[in-house]
């Protein structure tokens, strides 16, 4: 475990590094009601105070504590970005398996409705899934959900397609196993690489469309400690209280950047094809 | 050939049908319509006044119909472009569909070209001095650019402009063909923020691929003839390189939209994005319909012709 550990940090600084901003985030989003000094909706301080030694991030435009939004805000992201994508990559990858390996009919209808989802922009579909939805951090969710799904599958299926097509499947069939069995104990295991990669890269993304939505006034409500919301009505006050926007806005960038290094680097170690190669 | 862009054309037309009945439906699905909204704003009448008033409005706006017959007589309007009235700004939505859109793809054009002329010179250079200090450089540019949302970009910048330069949104939008020099300062920072943003995979996906072609063959063969290394790395590498390059460029291209409207709202941009906000917030169906139908038309559009863009310019594809 530690030799295993050892070589991991050598071979892949900058993923340990991703890996370290993460544990951080985690433990953040833990311990939120043990290390924000005031509740995250908590009002009745002075409005626009500047950073100080009381309120180390300042407050913002109703009195509340900007630090202790940014802590629960992590609590927030990690928990949207968490659940939606463990949800909708799962949600997709069993639909993008079972359709691929079944084929025909199914497998094309699916796709055709995978090709409507993917036909609205990103933003602009959760955005209007959001408006038939209405608004709340649970609505978000399904939203993500909705929007991760399709990619999944598209992703997920193309894998299945290769694995469908090698000797061991056609040896299973040829040994009588059944459909159920072979799809479980033989073609998902072996998408289960693509799989994890899927769930590590998407987290951050999901983080971010979530931010987005916020921000657009089409996610958590605005009184939820959402980074991308706090970041809104940062910019509503700009010239006077810069601290509303720097804070949530480095938070939001620290998670991406770490969450996306960590990504990166177990894309690295699925590939065989990357594995200590030239780039 | 001929198979590929038929196939890939005939599922074009379904798709954009299947589009549009998801944005109906789920404008349909908005809890609290217009006659509601439309009533109770004005409402000093009794309740039994108010709902005959609903009832009324809902009858002049055709919400009283059956939902299938409304999506149709959408749609139908739609194909011959007419969108139907908006609810709020009393006017055909054509009419903001024509002022708005236009300014969005010049946007968005603004925005790739910035994106294109800074971020494939660095994916070429990070990839010829590869493992040195200016590829080092470029990836951290890139990797910054990636990690920082949009949003966060967009205001830091918006930040610099009106702490340093004294900026100010725009009270009112100049468009190119009037003052072209006007046009351009108040767009050049949202396409700015937007490139920095879209430029960071560019520049990956370039590096990557000239990683991948100067190491072949016939790069050597250049180079063993005597070419000298401009030449190599221009004519031979490059070209060779930027096939998948171009084809993700369209792709982002076609994302794009969904990034503007985040640009226009904090760079106070009327284009279609912030139209669309205000109309969703509005409850203004007709408008909201309208602009995400549009968009998801240009956005399956880019994507046809960069699936065609590819399958011309790679042999491997068309003949699969």
């Amino acid at each position: 475990m530690r030799a295993a550990l050892a070589r991991f940090v050598i071979g892949q600084p900058l993923g340990a590094a991703g890996a370290v901003v993460v544990l951080v985030l985690i433990v953040v989003a833990l311990a939120a009601p043990a290390l924000a000094p005031h509740g995250p909706k908590e009002t009745g301080f002075a409005t626009y105070v500047a950073p100080s030694r009381e309120f180390p991030m300042g407050t913002d435009q109703v009195g509340r504590d900007v630090l202790s939004r940014v802590i629960w805000g992590a609590r927030l992201s990690l928990y949207v970005g968490v659940v939606s994508v463990l949800f909708g990559v799962t949600l997709g990858a069993l639909w993008g398996a079972v359709t691929g390996y079944l084929g025909g009919a199914a497998d094309a209808g699916s796709q055709r409705v995978v090709d409507i989802l993917m036909a609205l922009p990103p933003i602009i579909l959760a955005l209007s899934l959001m408006a038939a939805l209405g608004q709340s951090v649970n609505n978000v969710i399904v939203a993500l959900v909705i929007l991760l799904t399709p990619t999944a599958a598209r992703t997920i299926r193309s894998v299945a397609l290769g694995v469908s097509a090698t000797p061991f499947i056609e040896a299973a069939q040829a040994a009588g196993a059944s459909r159920t069995r072979i799809i479980f104990r033989h073609l998902i295991p072996n998408c289960m690489a693509s799989y994890i990669v899927l769930v590590t890269t998407n987290i951050s993304y999901a983080i971010v469309v979530e931010a987005s939505l916020s921000f657009i006034g089409a996610g958590a409500p605005p009184d939820e400690p959402s980074w991308g919301g706090m970041l809104t009505a940062g910019i509503q006050a700009l010239e006077t209280a810069p601290w509303m926007v720097f804070f949530p806005g480095l938070a939001i960038s620290l998670a991406v950047f770490g969450l996306n290094l960590l990504g990166d680097s177990i894309r690295d170690l699925t590939d065989p094809r990357l594995r200590g190669g030239l780039g | 050939m001929s198979t590929y862009v038929l196939r890939r054309l005939l599922l074009f037309v379904p798709t954009l049908v299947g589009a549009s009945v998801l944005i109906f439906v789920l404008m349909r699905l908005v809890p609290g319509d217009i006659a509601e909204i439309l009533v109770y704003q004005t409402g000093s009448e009794s309740s039994t006044v108010q709902k005959r008033q609903i009832q009324q409005i809902r009858r002049e706006l055709g919400l009283d119909r059956p939902v299938v017959i409304q999506y149709l007589d959408w749609i139908g309007g739609a194909v011959r472009g007419d969108f139907g009235q908006s609810y709020v700004q009393r006017r055909p939505v054509v009419d903001i569909l024509k002022e708005r859109f236009p300014r969005s793809m010049e946007l968005a054009a603004l925005t790739l070209l910035l994106a294109v002329v800074w971020a494939v010179p660095l994916g070429v250079v990070s990839a010829v001095r590869q493992n040195g200090p200016l590829d080092y450089l470029a990836r951290l540019v890139s990797l910054s650019g990636l990690s920082l949302p949009l949003f966060f970009t967009g205001a830091l910048i918006l930040y610099g402009l009106v702490r340093i330069f004294r900026w100010l949104p725009p009270l009112e939008f100049a468009s190119f063909t009037e003052d072209p020099v006007e046009n351009l300062k108040q767009l050049i920072w949202p396409a700015l923020a937007q490139a920095y943003y879209i430029s960071a995979p560019i520049t990956r996906l370039t590096r990557s691929q000239m990683l991948e072609v100067i190491r072949q063959d016939y790069v050597r063969t250049a180079r063993a003839k005597g070419l000298a290394e401009r030449a190599v790395v221009y004519r031979h590498a490059l070209r060779n390189s930027l096939l998948p390059v171009v084809t993700f460029i369209g792709w982002w291209g076609g994302r794009l939209l969904g990034g503007l409207v985040i640009m226009e709202i904090i760079f106070v941009v009327p284009g279609m994005g912030s139209a669309l906000i205000q109309a969703v917030s509005q409850r203004d169906y007709p408008t909201v319909q309208a602009m995400i139908f549009v968009m998801s038309l240009v956005f399956l559009l880019v994507n046809l012709a960069v699936d065609l863009l590819y399958a011309w310019l790679d042999p491997r594809i068309r003949y699969a």
